[in-house]
């Protein structure tokens, strides 16, 4: 896993999404996925603004306005909550505190070990399954402490 | 009446999502074939007849809509589909979107041959990146068998569509908004007019239509205009995905014709199958978050868009969150608060600051500190957010609160005095 990317793999990536303002989310949460940290750093935001003409306050802006970006380093791993209303009557709360025992740390935290960030997220479209949470791009619905025991020590083994 | 009415739905978990042979074996394509032999303007005129009303949330009427396209001179034009599904206790377009992603596709290419356009675009939320892919292999199988790209079913019309990932923003549903966000920028909605038919996609006349709205479009070319609407009421045309979630015993995406009832909605065996366990029903939040709630004895409305609005209730997106007597409607507008607080774009004053001072208020009925004043300023508060919000997001935003207010007025004012009739908040004052 690479712990930083090169110029020459942020140019790789904008070039297979293609150069154009359109694929600008595209293009960034590529980086984000090949960070490893699930972050952009404003290097690589640098390249992108070059390479799509655009300025860098215009990237900052898009990294800062969507809630899937985060511009600083996180887990390898991060367990999003749902924390919309839908998912919170069917007990997130309950499902967010099992989580925060489970992994040892509060909800906004990474584990030491930079396996896991904890953090809350709205809406992900699995009401009929709620209370879930989203790992990378899976959802996990209907959430026990059983279920997020064997859902820990599965992404821990990997 | 059928309670359960596959139009758009039919093919979902039966055919293969992706595969054109069995898309094609379950009556697909037969629509746009057809187009293929009407002139645009009839296709409009069947689409007003259907009397379809936009099914992302707004109710704008898509044959109007179409319409006003269609009078616009200038070319190109931009075939737009709204595929960022946000509005908790919505997810009806995400069963469209994997399991009839072609269904979609067709629409979509429909609306290219009515207006004369080469390019579609279809702006899906990226937490629905699985889907994006599969949606991916759905077009590229549709080029591969002549019914997208270049020269389609060898009509010498060619269409495109593209897909753009949405990153995780709400107010990325509102139409400009998206657009926005199509053109790389954050996904601040603009100013109106103008009108996005007439400045678009790139400064270009566009069409904006949800994903349900698409899929229907075949659908009414088949059946006709007055053939869909004889589905549904005489004002609001054909079936509605409505999407099921909290206490009710079936979550779940179910078509119905509108016509229905609420109840038949929650309690009808083949639907909802009544609430969890059998609880007593406490409301139920219509629409989404930006819906309005109802109680017990509005069960019997009718569901369509007239009889709803009537009862000071709406179809909105079709979320139908179902609450039982454990929930606290204070606590549950906390949380919807909350979620327009996270969500604002913040542009626009009454959206940015309205939503975090009723959410503070909020805060005070839940910590017993709340007095009577509170409730003038909550009012003044959802008025001005109503009417005086930029867009759709924060004009909507305090419906939920201003309904509950109607229905549960003793249930905030016993919080005023430390008591929770849900029995949810000051249990630690209690020291249970």
């Amino acid at each position: 896993m690479p712990n930083e990317l090169d110029s020459s793999r942020i140019l790789a990536i904008v070039e297979e999404k293609g150069k154009s303002k359109e694929h600008l989310l595209s293009i960034l949460l590529a980086i984000q996925n090949a960070s490893g940290k699930n972050y952009v750093q404003e290097e690589w935001a640098k390249i992108v603004a070059a390479e799509l003409n655009l300025s860098l306050s215009m990237v900052y802006d898009v990294l800062t306005f969507y809630s899937m970006f985060s511009t600083k380093p996180r887990g390898r791993h991060v367990i999003e909550i749902c924390k919309s209303t839908p998912c919170y009557i069917s007990k997130s709360d309950v499902i967010a505190k099992i989580f925060e025992k489970h992994l040892g740390i509060k909800v906004g935290e990474t584990t030491q070990d930079q396996q896991f960030t904890l953090q809350y997220t709205a809406c992900v479209g699995a009401c009929d399954i709620g209370p879930v949470a989203k790992i990378g791009e899976e959802i996990y619905g209907n959430l026990t402490e059983d279920k997020i025991n064997s859902i820990i020590i599965k992404y821990q083994g990997e | 009446m059928e309670k359960i009415v596959k139009l758009i739905s039919q093919r979902c978990n039966k055919i293969t999502p992706a595969s054109v042979e069995e898309y094609c074996k379950a009556n697909g394509f037969n629509g746009l074939k057809k187009a293929f032999t009407m002139k645009p303007a009839d296709i409009v005129a069947e689409i007003k007849k259907a009397r379809l009303l936009g099914r992302g949330g707004a109710a704008y009427p898509a044959g109007a809509k179409w319409e006003h396209l269609l009078e616009i001179p200038e070319f190109p034009k931009y075939i737009v589909c709204n595929a960022d599904e946000g509005e908790p206790g919505t997810f009806k377009d995400k069963l469209l979107l994997s399991q009839d992603p072609l269904g979609i596709i067709e629409g979509m290419t429909i609306a290219g041959y009515v207006f004369n356009s080469n390019d579609g675009y279809i702006y899906i939320r990226g937490e629905y990146a699985a889907i994006q892919r599969n949606f991916q292999e759905a077009i590229n199988h549709a080029i591969a068998r002549g019914y997208l790209g270049n020269n389609i079913l060898d009509t010498g019309f060619s269409f495109h569509i593209h897909i753009v990932t949405g990153a995780g923003a709400y107010v990325c549903g509102e139409n400009s908004a998206l657009l926005n966000s199509i053109e790389g920028k954050a996904g601040r909605p603009r100013i109106k007019p103008p009108h996005l038919a007439e400045v678009g996609l790139f400064s270009l006349p566009t069409l904006v239509n949800n994903v349900e709205s698409f899929a229907n479009i075949p659908v009414i070319v088949q059946l006709g205009g007055e053939k869909y609407l004889s589905y549904g009421t005489k004002d609001s045309g054909g079936t509605k995905l409505v999407c099921l979630s909290g206490h009710v015993a079936k979550r779940g995406v179910y078509e119905v014709p509108f016509g229905v009832t609420l109840r038949d909605i929650i309690y009808d065996k083949e639907i909802g199958g009544g609430t969890t366990q059998g609880q007593k029903l406490k409301f139920f939040h219509l629409g989404g978050q930006s819906g309005p709630c109802g109680i017990p004895d509005q069960l019997d409305t009718i569901y369509c868009y007239k009889a709803l609005r009537s009862a000071g209730l709406s179809v909105g997106s079709g979320a139908v969150v179902v609450m039982d007597e454990s929930v606290c409607v204070v606590d549950y507008l906390k949380k919807v608060t909350e979620f327009f607080i996270h969500e604002s774009c913040g542009k626009c004053t009454p959206c940015r600051e309205g939503n975090w001072q009723l959410f503070k208020i909020l805060c005070k009925f839940q910590e017993g500190l709340a007095v009577e004043e509170d409730f003038a300023v909550m009012k003044r508060l959802a008025d001005a957010m109503t009417n005086a919000s930029f867009c759709g997001l924060g004009q909507s935003a305090a419906v939920a609160l201003t309904s509950c207010l109607k229905y549960f007025k003793d249930e905030f004012k016993a919080h005023s005095k430390k008591q929770c009739p849900a029995g949810h908040c000051f249990i630690d004052e209690r020291g249970e």
